[in-house]
């Protein structure tokens, strides 16, 4: 009897988790449905409805194609890899760099300056604009590539030191000192046996300042002035004024913009949601 | 093995540091210096040589209306912030916080818009908040509640609301993960123990639970608090900073250096900025390091 009504209360409350949860998901996002929709359809389909909302009557597909040849989508999307990349790839090796001193040497100011790279990442970004602005100038860096890539390559050392620190603290530190014994020198087992043991992490790190670095807008927005560098969040930015009333052509060139971080999130979920919650919580 | 605090290896660090933090205090501290100095000048064009005016700036900036404005919608982001994505994160972790089949799919499709760009998310929900077609007035003029119906990002008096609710939409995942990070550390048998003696649900939940994720909760509200101050792509996105009545501290800051090219008056509000925010990344560090210690790392 009893049995029978605690079997039934599991039942229930299953039930009320897959009712609530697929609620819930199905209302979070209803924005990137709607999106989507946009996207598929033709422009006399949007004015003539007069509803952004509805389920697409004719699916366009071609509208993908159009954003990517004529309104110079493709473009976008290629400054943007060629932002991200070197700037992954180089605040990776720079800020391993950092934190292998922190995580492995003693010395007086470890601390302290783990504590700079930690407040520097925590800072409103947006008062760096003008001293980076006016900095990126002078070393004749403005409207390059190069000036927004060292600046994410720079601020993002605060975040990627912290993070890998914390992931080096838990290599057992008798595989450095048997290293050390057999007279092999700091840099060798930084490359050779750091490194390789911290791939899983680096791999969370990357994983995670791709899609930052990717979906900034205010770097390229303050050092980037001529369109045919500008990166995709700026593009898109840009089509608000220009093409108001192409929604389906910003909508699908929004969704190309999200596809690249959007897999990348898919694929490597844990590494994701392991990164974000670094520093914050134990565990 | 603990770190001790002695030069005991030299020089070596600071071969591996270098780099790195030669570069971090070039494009990170010294630019923060660089807002302090700027603060207290008057600087009309990048080209135009210095002037100090002292305290100029900020005596401008207190009897200056659109400040009390950008500074008055920043308490409101950090209010909403704190107030809604906390306990609707929590919520939603303790929904997701079970073992049941296919768990995994809804988490990650909850995650989803935290990996979108504050473009494509401003993009999208001006759609939503368009007067005449968007989903938004069509949803509330269904339900025959036309009155209500408002031109949301054409009204001073909706606007902030407008763009805070897109941040809010944004920021409850990232809670809810920091929570759910936060759960695993909530022991099962200790809540089990509670619903023997007789604890119900709602008394489980304050009484156990919700001591022991007081430090995610912490951790939560600062950085809620730091993401406010740092609010900029979503009103850029959405007003294209033409709409004065929805600016906030990090837009004005953009739109009086880079509109106005008052950079001095700019780097005021920066300073501002930066003060407010200070309190909140010494909780962090201080957070960060009471954990460690913890911990025993």
């Amino acid at each position: 009897m009893n049995l029978h009504g605690e079997k039934k209360r599991a039942a229930v409350l299953r039930t009320g988790f897959y009712l609530a949860s697929t609620a819930l998901v199905a209302f979070w996002l209803i924005p990137l449905a709607l999106a989507f929709f946009t996207s598929v359809k033709s422009m006399d389909e949007i004015m003539g409805e007069g509803a952004m909302w509805a389920f697409p009557k004719d699916w366009r597909f071609d509208n993908y194609v159009k954003v990517w040849t004529s309104v110079g989508m493709g473009r976008y999307v290629l400054n943007t890899i060629i932002i991200t990349v070197p700037s992954v790839v180089g605040t990776l090796a720079l800020s391993s760099l950092a934190a292998f001193a922190l995580a492995f040497h003693s010395f007086r100011l470890n601390k302290a300056i783990l504590v700079m790279f930690i407040a520097g990442m925590l800072i409103p970004f947006q008062m760096l604009m003008i001293p980076v602005f006016r900095f990126t100038d002078g070393i004749g860096l403005m409207n390059t590539r190069l000036g927004v890539i060292l600046f994410h390559i720079a601020f993002q050392l605060g975040f990627c030191t912290f993070f890998l620190r914390n992931f080096f603290r838990q290599i057992p530190f008798s595989l450095l000192e048997a290293s050390r014994i057999d007279g092999a020198s700091d840099f060798r087992i930084y490359w050779q046996i750091i490194l390789p043991v911290a791939k899983p992490s680096l791999a969370a790190l990357a994983v995670l300042e791709f899609t930052w670095i990717w979906n900034d807008l205010l770097w390229s927005l303050v050092l980037l002035q001529s369109d045919r560098l500008k990166p995709v969040t700026l593009g898109l930015a840009n089509m608000q004024g220009e093409f108001i009333s192409y929604y389906n052509m910003t909508a699908s060139g929004s969704i190309i913009a999200m596809i690249l971080p959007l897999v990348f999130f898919l694929m490597f979920q844990r590494y994701f949601v392991r990164g974000m919650t670094v520093g914050a919580v134990k565990g | 093995m603990a770190i001790q605090r002695q030069n005991r290896d030299g020089w070596r660090p600071w071969a591996f540091l270098a780099l790195p933090l030669a570069m971090y205090l070039i494009w990170v501290y010294l630019p923060i210096l660089r807002s302090f100095g700027y603060a207290f000048t008057k600087r009309d064009s990048l080209l135009y040589d210095t002037v100090w005016i002292g305290f100029g700036n900020f005596i401008r900036m207190f009897g200056d209306p659109q400040f009390y404005v950008a500074l008055k919608n920043n308490l409101a982001w950090l209010l909403c912030f704190v107030l809604v994505p906390i306990p609707l994160g929590l919520l939603i972790a303790m929904l997701f916080n079970n073992s049941y089949r296919g768990n995994r799919v809804y988490k990650t499709l909850f995650y989803l818009p935290m990996t979108l760009s504050f473009a494509i998310i401003g993009t999208i929900w001006m759609w939503i908040y368009n007067p005449d077609s968007g989903l938004l007035n069509a949803f509330l003029r269904a339900l025959g509640l036309d009155g209500l119906a408002k031109p949301w990002l054409g009204d001073p008096r909706f606007m902030t609301g407008a763009l805070v609710a897109v941040g809010v939409w944004r920021q409850v995942p990232y809670i809810m993960i920091l929570y759910l990070a936060g759960l695993q550390g909530v022991p099962v048998e200790l809540v089990e123990a509670a619903t023997i003696d007789g604890a119900g649900w709602w008394q489980r939940f304050t009484k156990v639970i919700l001591p022991i994720l007081a430090p995610a909760t912490v951790i939560s509200v600062t950085i809620s608090v730091i993401d406010s101050l740092r609010a900029f792509d979503i009103i850029y996105v959405m007003t294209n900073t033409k709409a004065r009545a929805a600016e906030v501290l990090a837009s004005y800051m953009y739109t009086s250096s880079f509109q106005y090219q008052d950079y001095g008056y700019g780097s005021a509000i920066a300073v501002i900025q930066f003060l407010i925010t200070l309190g909140f990344i010494l909780v962090y560090i201080n957070r960060t390091f009471r954990d460690e210690k913890e911990s025993g790392l």
